[in-house]
This record gives C-alpha cells, structure tokens and sequence, in this order.
C-alpha cells in the first residue's frame, strides 16, 4: 500500500484545512463541504487526514468499529458480548461513495452469499457501516442521485442506518464525518443536503506561479518515491497528530463566555441564517479552533475565523443572485464586531 | 483544421504521443477523438507495436455496469457449486494494461469517476480487497471518443488523461512518417526510473501550464511525466528543454483555454469578449498572463503555441467547461438506469446481472411448488433448496422523471427590435420558478441563419441566467431551424427518460429557411412543418408571443405545434410563469 500524501505537505488551502482539522476534533460539528475547482488537492487532504489520525479502538472483530468504551450507541453484536470486549487498534476509516452507487451498496443488503449457499438470513453491511466513526468522502456530491440523497439525509441526521428491506430488519449506528465535494457551477446541492453540512469551504486553484510550482515539486517527488515524501513529512504530520489528539482532550473544557455567544447570535441574525443550527455549528467550530490552539476560551477571533465556514451555505439565497455568500459573511461580520 | 500541415502535424504529433505514452503508459492515458476506421486502426496498430509484448488490452463498452466494472458474486457459479464464487471486476483484471473505453464520449459520469479515482492511485477504494484497503488496480486509459460537437469524455476522466488527440481531420491520406520503434521504447522503458527533470524546465512548465490556462495540478505533473519519458527516449538522464517543450506541444496545448496574450491589451479583449465560461472568478486569468514568464518559459510557450491550431479560440471560448453525462449511453443505458436505482416498482422474471436486484423472497416463492420434484428428479443434496435460473425474480424500480424546461429564445432582429428584453426578464422568472421545482433548464437561441445551443440541460441556474443576459439580438429568423434544434433537444431529454418541456419566446415571423437562404413564404413553410413535428412527437410546448400586437402568425404557430399560447403583451411575467406550471402540468 501506498503512503498516503503528507497531510502537512499541502500547499496552502488554509481553510479546508482548517475546516478538516475542526471535523476531526469535533465530528459533531457535522461534516465539511469543499467547492471548488477540479485538481485542487480536495480528495488528497481528506485522505491524509485519515492518515494522520491516530487509529482508533475498536471492538474486536465489529463489522461497525464500534467503539469499546462507549457505553451507548453500539450495534446490535456488541451490546450482546459480554462486558469487557475483546478490543483492536484500527484507522480511521475513508470511505469513498461513488456517485453510481446503487441502494444495497450504501447501506448494506441481503447477504446474498449466505442466502444462496447456506439459506440463511443475513446483513452484509455496506458503505455506511464501513464509515462508521470515519469519513465518508463523496466527490461531486451535487451531481448525486436524489434518491441518494434521503439516504444520506436521513442517516447524517439521526447518526443511524435503519435498514428493513428483504424481511431484514437491522439497525446498527453510523456516525460519520460527511465530506463532498464538487464544483457549483456543473449543478445545485439540494438545500437539505446544504444544511447537513456543518462546514462549508470554497477552494480555487493557487494564483501566484511560486507556489503553483511548489505544488508541482511536492507533488512530482511524492509520485516518485511515496515512502521517502512521507518519512520526510512524518515530523511535520506527528505535530499536527499530537495538536489534534490533545484538542480533542481539551475540548470538553473551552468555556464559551456570554459575549462571545452573543457575538455569534448577532451575526447569524444579521445574516438572516434559519434555525439554530447555524449558531451551534458556529460555536462547536470555534470551540474545536480554540482548542486546536491550545486555549480554553473561545474569543471572538476563533467565531471569526469559522463564520465563514460554518455560515456561507446557509445564507438564504436568490437562486439568481450571483453575488458570493463569502463576500456577505464579511460584510456582516464587520458590522456585527465593529458594533 | 483545413491546413494540410496542421492535419499532417495532427498525425504525427499522434504518434509521438503514442511513443511517449508507451514508454510510460502507468496511471495516465490518451483521448483519442476520431471516427472509426482507417485512421483509427493505424493508429491502434501503431500502438500495440509500441506496447511491451503482452500488455493487455481490454475493450471496455460506454454500457458498462457498476458492477460488471466492480465484480461481485458470480450468482449461477455460486449455486452450482453451493460456496461462494466471486466473479472479478473487469478494473481488476485489467490491472497491468490498457482499458480501451470504446465510446468514450457516451461514459456516464458515474462510471468515468470510477476511471478516474482508479487512475489516481492505482486502488478500486469502493470495493476493499483483504487489508480493507483497495485492491490494486494499475491500469492506463485509452478513451476511443466518437463524439461529433459537443459530445464529449467526461471531464474528470479526461483531466487525468496526459494526451488529448483528435484525429477526426485526418485522412488515410495523410498518414505518413514512420510508426514507433519498439526497440527504442523498450530501451527508455529501463532507463525511465533514472531520469530527472530539472528546476528550470518544471518551472517552465508550471508557467506555461499557467499561461495557457491548461488546468491546475495535473496538466503540469502530466506535462513533467511527458518530458521525462522524452528525455529516456532520447538516452537523456536529465529531461532537457527540449524535451518539455515536447511536453508543452503534447500535452498543455491540447488543454490550453486561452491563447498567450501577446499583446495582452487588444488582442485578449476582442477575442473573449466575455471570460470564458469555464473561467470562475478566482481563475488566475488576469494575474498570471501579466506575469512575466520566467526565462525557458517563453520557448515552451512558442512550442506549445505552434501546436495549438488557429480558430481554436473561438471553439474554446463558446466550449462548454462541463457536461455531466445525464444520458447514460443510449436507450440500453436508460433502461437500465431505471433498474438499478429508485423506487421499487414491480417484480419480472430475469436473471439478476448489472442493475438488476434479485428479489429473493419472490425467487424461493417462484422455486418452492417444485422442490419435490426437482428433488425427485435428482435425489441427494440434503436439504438445499433448488433453485434453477427460471425462478430468478428481480425487482424492478422506477425513477421519478423530471422535467428539463427548453427556452427557445428567438433572438433574431425583429424580436430584439420588440421585446427581447421583456422575454429576458420573464424568462428569469421562470428560471426561478425552475429553481424551486429543481427543474432542469436548457437554452436554445436562434438567430442569423441558424440555432445554437446557449446552455445544454443543467440545474445550474446562474449559468442559466448568464448565457441568456448575454444573448445578443439581431439578424433573421431562422425559426425552422430554432424548432428543429428544440425538436431534437427535446427527444435527447425523453431518452434520458425525463419529460422536456419547451417555451419558445418568438414573434413568429419566420424569414430564413432551413438551408439558410431568405424567402418569406418559404421559411414559413418550413416552420409549420417543423411545428407540426413537435406536436406529433408529443412534447409539452408553450408559445410566448413577443410582438408588439398579438401576431396571428404566431398564435397559428402555436397551433400547429399544439402549444399554448400567450402573447406577451397581456402576460406579466407572473402570468408567463403560471402558463409553464400548467404547461408542465404541475400544481
């Protein structure tokens, strides 16, 4: 198996770095959106991210990776083991949905194997459960099928995939960081799907010649010799690893000052974004950017530096409207902070 | 291309990619557009001679399935033999050869992403082999595209093919030179590992790359790899200037979206009157063209120029920068589009295969009045049921169809004189109304001698809106040929199984015929017959008149195309909108 790219040898896209590294942090901010154009190392850094993860604990053997230490939210299988589960290191899952992807191979189906050879009733699971406590990454998700897209609807929301087809009927949970990607311009994103997206980041193709080049360097040698990149980058991304791992022990105890909350209500108010899920995502983002720099206080620049992110989707927007949504996010967000 | 040198240089820089791509064919691939015959299979030829002996080609059909391409469980192997049997993907098998995609131009989109990850590292992710990890698959791509206009391979795929060629201008006659020698490829083939490419010329190519707007991060890595298999090719341990100016000809021109600004200031501005479609706002277009090029640069921008072929400009700037392949391939494609995926609809007899899903409570139900029989017939086989392939039982789905709304826009100058942009602003309306219905939209104008289509079907309303502000007016009304053009859109979107339905904003006064010459009675003629095509096919049509008067020659149009009609002088835009809802029949 290849090496996968460094994460932290990304050339510049800051802010689908940023948006990544808080999803990883925080997978209940609620899955990250990349726009933008095609070759912009989008699929890359989801890749590497995983990489970059440490591996996680499973119960041994769980076709869910469910997590031993959890006390509720297993499987079906687990909850029935006995108390102190057989446990193995695995990583983070990636799981790539293509866009032909037919029904069974989402959320699982008949297990037609068993059914045929031995005549028994069984689930194989499908790409749901293989993303279970990972990412489950779908490249052009604006050109997915509609019928896809309940699917996927119904289960980011509820953190389950509720299956009864085929006089199954099994339920085992799937919880998943949901990264698409796609480029605007080659069709919509239902609005619903929209909203299940906790962060929004647009990436364009680097400007400047110098750093354009630098990419092409990074990205020759790492074709070259995968392995020798990696072991170079390794430091670098052993960082970034340990930054993560103690955000996340940090994360449960960044405070959220009243002022700083009230900041973010009037900006979304402001906006005019529906519903109070923009500012809980708002706020879960800042929460996990505060820890990701090692502070226990979330300050107006951490709801700053995610407004962007975690609002620019959710604008109500006049389909004709050509103005970008970036550019609103901004201006409200001077009024509100110069206030 | 008319330029007998241009056609001849087609050929042999056809060849010299061919070369290039066999001394390193691994992860990449060519387009190749042309027709079938002579041309093509002399071109194939050469190439099987330039591939090591025994690399297998395998001709992949546009038709395809999922899991054909994927591989699953071979089901009758299965239930002979009573233990699992697993039938290997067609990627799988592939793995150390050339996937020959035959109409490459009819690849759903779907099935091109799965290409195209595959190409990217050499791993099918979507099916796990033993270390959950993908299993491996290197194979490279070579697209056989067919396509006439604006047919074209699915630009994910073909951004990670290194040469796009297009052959389609060239004759038997033309073939001429030498084919690849095999010797010389096998020789750079061993020396590939040790070349290198120095800083001066990844530069270079990185600006040129820029320059030519040729796509950012795999036109450059694509154009590194050319030069260093030029570089083996030519016995060169370090890839020269030379060789990447090979590589700029080869693989950046092809790509290229706009032409070098010599002198930036008049040129550029006559020749894009707008940026071209598929530059978006943060598109280095003007910043990077200004810049100066660094020096090696400029010689590959002469090279790569040499090689991009006059009039291509023009092409580039009305190109379309995406079309997702909303058909399918063909009616086969549509059909089994409708299997695969929706709504469970009914139960049929067949053998499940691509697309089809075996309904297994209805298989054991079709097998079990015979179990005694069957069982009689062939004693043992403790307690299996048997099944045959008669009881196989798939279920059938269905699709929700939905509805591509066709403007017809007449832009000739008696419109433009009256209303034209009246009819813009009610269209906008429309468009919004489609929005909220996720309609999708296509925008067909007709004016001067001929249609020509603004915007193939899409859901993306801003482009929508963008190429009708920008529609210029004036000129004849060539509205046989506008009617003809809606009439074929149309049957284009009722085989991709949706309903089409077309508003056409004209003021009925046809004046140009079919085959582009004036005459009034003529062009008439022409258009009731055209109209009267319309409504036998049976597609929902609408007629907005846009004279000043309500105009008898456009409601008799309408008539004759059973459409309704609405003249524009009493229809707010409001009104305009309700009439499509109903047209459409819609609540």
């Amino acid at each position: 198996m290849r090496e996968p790219f460094p994460f932290s040898a990304i050339v510049g896209q800051e802010e689908m770095k940023q948006a990544l590294m808080i999803a990883a942090v925080d997978p209940s901010v609620g899955g990250v959106l990349v726009f933008g154009d095609r070759g912009t190392g989008k699929s890359t850094a989801v890749r590497a991210l995983a990489a970059l993860l440490p591996p996680m604990r499973v119960v041994r053997g769980c076709r869910y990776h469910c997590d031993p230490a959890a006390g509720a939210g297993l499987c079906a299988e687990c909850q029935s083991l006995p108390a102190p589960r057989a446990e193995e290191m695995a990583p983070v899952p990636v799981v790539d949905m293509p866009l032909g992807a037919t029904e069974d191979r989402v959320v699982g189906a008949l297990d037609l194997e068993r059914a045929l050879v031995n005549g028994e009733k069984s689930f194989e699971p499908g790409l749901l459960a293989r993303a279970n406590r990972g990412f489950l990454y779908i490249d052009e998700v604006n050109l997915l099928e509609d019928h896809l897209v309940d699917l996927l609807i119904d289960v980011a929301a509820s953190g389950e995939n509720v299956v009864e087809r085929e006089g199954l009927s099994v339920r085992h949970p799937a919880r998943f960081v949901l990264v698409g990607s796609g480029n605007p311009e080659e069709g919509e994103l239902r609005p619903q799907l929209l909203d299940r997206f906790g962060l929004s980041v647009e990436v364009s193709t680097p400007q400047d010649i110098a750093s354009r080049i630098d990419i092409v360097r990074r990205r020759d040698a790492y074709d070259r010799d995968a392995a020798g990149f990696a072991a170079k980058w390794a430091p670098e991304d052993a960082k970034l690893r340990q930054r993560i791992e103690a955000a996340r022990a940090l994360l449960p105890a960044v405070e959220a000052p009243d002022q700083v909350l009230e900041q973010a209500t009037r900006l979304c108010m402001a906006l005019g974004t529906d519903g109070l899920r923009a500012e809980l995502t708002l706020l879960r983002a800042a929460r996990a950017l505060a820890s990701l720099s090692g502070e226990t206080v979330i300050t107006d620049r951490h709801v700053q530096r995610t407004a962007a992110s975690a609002l620019r989707h959710r604008l109500r927007r006049d389909p004709l409207d050509e103005s970008g949504s970036t550019t609103r996010v901004t201006r409200a967000m001077a009024e509100v902070f110069a206030a | 291309m008319s330029d007998p040198a241009e056609i001849s240089g087609a050929w042999t820089d056809a060849v010299e990619a061919m070369t290039l791509f066999a001394v390193d064919p691994n992860g990449t691939g060519i387009s190749l557009r042309a027709p079938a015959g002579p041309v093509r299979d002399a071109w194939m030829a050469g190439l099987e001679a330039a591939l090591p002996a025994g690399t297998r080609r395998r001709k992949m059909p546009a038709t395809i399935g999922d899991a054909a391409l994927l591989g699953g469980l071979d089901l009758a192997a299965t239930l002979r033999a009573g233990k699992k049997i697993a039938q290997p993907g067609f990627l799988e098998q592939a793995d150390g050869g050339v996937v020959v995609a035959m109409m490459a131009e009819r690849l759903p989109a779907g099935t091109a992403s799965i290409l195209a990850a595959a190409l990217d590292d050499g791993l099918l992710r979507t099916s796990p082999g033993p270390d959950g990890e993908g299993k491996r698959c290197r194979f490279s791509v070579l697209a056989l595209d067919e396509g006439i206009e604006d047919e074209r391979l699915c630009p994910a795929l073909l951004d990670r093919l290194a040469f796009h060629l297009d052959l389609s201008a060239v004759s038997r006659h033309d073939i001429s030179g030498a084919g690849p020698n095999p010797a010389a490829i096998a020789a750079a083939r061993h020396m590939l590992g040790r070349v290198t490419l120095g800083d001066q010329a990844l530069e270079a190519l990185c600006t040129t790359a820029a320059t030519l707007g040729a796509g950012f991060v795999r036109a450059p890595l694509l154009a590194i790899k050319a030069a260093c298999a030029a570089a083996a090719l030519a016995g060169r341990e370090v890839a020269t200037m030379e060789d990447a100016a090979l590589a700029a000809r080869l693989v950046l021109a092809p790509r290229a979206t706009r032409l070098p600004a010599q002198e930036p200031d008049a040129s550029d501005t006559q020749d894009q009157p707008d940026p071209p479609a598929d530059s978006k706002p943060n598109d280095p277009d003007s910043d990077t063209a200004t810049d100066m090029p660094p020096e090696g640069a400029e010689m590959l921008l002469e090279a790569a120029k040499a090689a991009i072929p006059a009039g291509l400009l023009a092409q580039l700037t009305g190109a379309e920068p995406f079309r997702p392949a909303k058909t399918g391939p063909g009616k086969a494609g549509a059909r089994q589009k409708g299997g695969q995926r929706g709504r469970p609809a009914s139960v049929r007899a067949a053998a499940p295969g691509p697309g089809l899903r075996l309904n297994l409570i209805e298989t054991l139900r079709a097998a079990a009045p015979w179990q005694r029989l069957r069982i009689a017939e062939k004693p043992g086989g403790t307690g299996r049921i048997r099944l045959r392939r008669e009881d196989f039982r798939v279920t059938r789905t269905e699709q929700l169809a939905r509805t591509t709304t066709i403007f017809l826009v007449d832009a000739s100058g008696s419109s433009a004189l009256n209303r034209l942009a009246e009819a813009k602003g009610a269209v906008e309306l429309l468009l919004a109304d489609c929005y909220q219905r996720r309609d999708q939209v296509a925008v067909l104008a007709f004016r001067g001698r001929a249609a020509q289509l603004l915007l193939p079907p899409t859901r993306s309303l801003v482009r929508a809106k963008r190429s009708l502000s920008s529609l210029p007016g004036g000129g004849g009304t060539p509205l046989a040929a506008g009617l003809e053009a809606g009439f074929l859109l149309a049957e284009t979107v009722r085989r991709a199984g949706n309903t089409a339905t077309l508003v056409l904003l004209t003021d009925g006064r046809a004046n140009v015929t079919l085959a582009g010459t004036g005459g009034r009675a003529e062009a008439d003629e022409e258009a009731a017959l055209a109209a009267r095509r319309l409504r036998a096919a049976g597609h929902r049509s609408l007629l907005v008149d846009i004279s000043p008067r309500p105009n008898e020659q456009a409601r008799r149009l309408a008539g004759e195309m059973g459409a309704l009609y609405l003249p524009l002088p009493f229809a707010s835009a409001a009104a305009v909108s309700g009439a499509v809802r109903a047209a459409s029949g819609r609540p």
